[in-house]
């Protein structure tokens, strides 16, 4: 059973009707708190993209917006600091501890679950990427509140109850989720659902800092090593400009050369469905969609794609989505905004040749 | 050694149909399948236990029909099945299924000995939360290894295992104490077949069939839409975008020349500034001379 898929969404929702008052030392529950992703000294964008959306929560409930950063080195979190006040913060809560260089389980949660019982946000929000989710999932358990996966929106109300959209059943519906009498409310958005903020530079806020109170020798998960990804284009793939995908409708492993070369023209990324993976066409770093990768690119080309539900949410954010399909009835053609019916076999190396062409004209005419 | 598997019966979420008028899921006719999943995490408890010895039990939370993903559970080579299910299960959300799991995982192991690993799928294709796991782990006070993709090397005498986890950008090797709950990512491995005997096996084996009370749940209000948090409140189907789709080609026998054309002109005419930031970032090889 999940948070979503209810057997009888009836009883969800009579039972949503009969709120209670919140009990009184839930009123202290104040606030809106992004837990920042650090992985290497860097700050994932998913994180921006929260406090994006947790500026707007927080100004809706006239309340502060947080980071939260936690980290082995006070530099870096220093930095990452600052970048929170740049996308919006008002407050960063930051840990600094060796013990805290690389992501474990068991220190962050007891970082990341005494800070909220010290300071009491009344949401907390973090990325539902592999980090986000393994520590969101250990948080929500000890503090024994609801937690609410991979929402694709968030809004609020004036008594300050977060109602958490989500995809369910593969994305053929959503639901709107709530944490009614329980608090901190707590959330898990995906890279790239939410925009990305204005970045202000110069913006500055208040720093609190706490400490861990944990010894090295208390844990018992010891990181021994790191296995960087050889292929560096895996990672960029939800925040490539654009991207070319590749279905099932390509026919051949081969034929995924013609969607990687106008990939390279473009200087974009290349991806496919889910089939693809399952073929060993394309790696799984590379699939879209609901179990794949979210992407939000500025130019999304599909061919060969029928455009099932499972695909079509992880690829709505695009700016433009190209279909290129033999079938004028496939459901892409629906929610595509530009389509070709036609061959992607022999539209591909014809689209590479055209964008070649146009884009090294008009380079000269400028 | 004894491993315990976390498994869960999902409709098969390819074949669902939404009512259009309702916006409900249709279930009827909509077969079932054990959540692909937790077949990884499956695989990988029994290629343990037939290395190291021991037993493979396989947990599921569920209505009384989801004993038939327990017995394709142990056709597939499990030794033991217990399906938790009674009617004050309705409508948990992952915290109360993390509670309910936690206790039969209690219970299991008084019965039929403390299991150093824990094993789920990393997330079900219905609920897709990811959030059951670490619930578990976190109530039975496991070390917590999700996306776990390989494991690298156990030690039962110590006490120990190691496992590739994916991170961002790579994977971290981690090497824990057990007991720990590990939750499996895809392509971890791949499903064996199974055995003739197994099959005979699993049609005659007794399901071990506990109600919350059976499993040592006194607390009801921890169960079910009482023991959650999470209230879903509204279910829609997505709405379409009210901008539809242009269609490029419209000539009939255009050639891929055309068309191919004809698109990129579109593009740019619908993204102006796409034309712009592109001339200055993409294709820098095409440029002429530029070979
Ligand atoms: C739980 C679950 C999760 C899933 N998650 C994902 C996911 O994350 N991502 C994902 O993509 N899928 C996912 N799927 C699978 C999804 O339901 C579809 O099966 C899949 O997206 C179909 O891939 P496809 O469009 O490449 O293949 P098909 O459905 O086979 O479509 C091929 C298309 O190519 C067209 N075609 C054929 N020949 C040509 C040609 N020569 N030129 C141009 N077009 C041609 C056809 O008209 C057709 O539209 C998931 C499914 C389930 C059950």
């Amino acid at each position: 059973m999940s948070n979503a898929p209810k057997p009888a969404p009836a009883a969800g929702a009579g039972r949503a009707s009969t709120r209670k008052e919140l009990p009184e030392h839930f009123k202290a529950y104040r606030h809106v708190w992004v837990a920042m992703e650090m992985e290497h000294g860097k700050v994932h964008p998913v994180s921006f993209e929260l406090l994006g959306e947790g500026r707007k929560l927080a100004d809706k409930r006239g309340v502060e917006l947080a980071g939260v950063v936690m980290g082995g080195d006070g530099e870096e979190v220093a930095a990452a600091a600052i970048e929170a006040f740049e996308h919006g913060a008002d407050v960063v809560y930051t840990i600094v501890d060796p013990i805290l260089t690389h992501y474990r389980n068991d220190p962050y949660t007891r970082a990341l679950t005494d800070l909220v019982n010290t300071y009491k946000p009344e949401i907390l929000l973090l990325g539902a990427t592999n980090l986000g989710r393994d520590l969101a999932g250990s948080v929500a358990t000890t503090l024994l509140t609801g937690l609410t996966a991979d929402c694709t929106e968030l809004a609020i109300d004036d008594e300050g109850s977060l109602a958490a959209t989500r995809p369910t059943f593969g994305g053929s519906l959503l639901c709107t989720i709530f944490t009614l009498n329980y608090r901190p409310q707590m959330a898990t958005v995906r890279p790239r659902v939410m925009a990305m903020p204005e970045r202000e530079p110069g913006r500055r806020g208040r720093i609190v800092s706490h400490d861990l109170g944990l010894a090295e020798a208390e844990i018992v998960t010891k990181v021994l090593d790191f296995i960087a990804d050889g292929d560096s284009g895996r990672a960029a793939l939800p925040y490539a400009d654009i991207v070319v995908a590749g279905g099932l409708g390509l026919r051949s492993a081969e034929n995924m050369q013609l969607v990687k070369a106008l990939a390279a023209v473009l200087g974009g990324e290349y991806g496919g469905s889910r089939p693809l993976v399952q073929k060993g066409w394309i790696t799984a770093d590379r699939q879209i969609g609901q179990t794949g990768k979210t992407i939000r690119p500025r130019l999304y080309i599909a061919a060969g794609i029928s455009g099932a539900i499972q695909h079509r949410v992880g690829v709505e954010g695009a700016d433009t989505i190209v279909a290129i399909n033999t079938d004028p009835n496939a459901p892409i053609m629906e929610f595509a905004h530009l389509a070709i019916v036609g061959d992607a076999v022999k539209i591909l190396p014809a689209l590479t040749d055209a964008f070649a062409r146009h884009l090294s004209v008009n380079r000269l005419a400028s | 050694m004894h491993i315990v598997v976390c498994i869960k019966q999902v409709p098969d979420s390819a074949q669902i149909r939404v009512h259009p008028v309702t916006n409900t899921i249709m279930r009827q006719g909509v077969p079932t399948i054990i959540n692909p999943y937790d077949l990884f995490a499956l695989e990988e408890a029994l290629r343990l236990r037939d290395r190291f010895g021991g037993e493979v039990t396989v947990l599921t939370l569920g209505p009384p029909m989801a004993e038939d993903s327990l017995r394709k559970a142990l056709a597939f080579g499990a030794d033991r099945a217990v399906l938790l299910t009674d009617r004050f299960f309705a409508g948990s959300d992952t915290l109360a299924t993390s509670f309910a799991l936690s206790m039969a995982l209690k219970k299991i192991g008084e019965e039929f000995g403390e299991p150093p690993i824990v094993f789920t799928g990393k997330q079900t294709i219905d609920g897709d939360t990811a959030q059951v796991g670490p619930g578990i782990a976190k109530r039975r006070d496991l070390n917590q290894l999700t996306y776990v993709a390989r494991i690298v090397e156990v030690d039962p005498a110590a006490g120990e295992i190691a496992v590739e986890r994916r991170a961002e950008g790579g994977l971290q090797v981690l090497k824990s104490r057990m007991p720990v709950l590990i939750t499996m990512l895809e392509g971890a491995n791949e499903m064996r077949r199974g055995t003739l005997d197994n099959a005979l096996g699993a049609a005659r084996a007794q399901v071990v069939r506990w109600s919350a009370a059976d499993a040592g749940i006194e607390d009801l209000t921890k169960c079910g839409l009482r023991g959650s948090p999470t209230i879903v409140k509204k279910v829609f189907a997505p709405t379409a975008r009210a901008e539809k789709a242009k269609r490029v080609n419209t000539e009939e026998g255009s050639t891929a020349e055309a068309n191919a054309a004809a698109l990129v002109e579109a593009i740019f005419t619908r993204q102006p500034d796409l034309q712009t930031d592109l001339m200055r970032t993409a294709g820098n090889h095409y440029l002429p001379g530029g070979h």
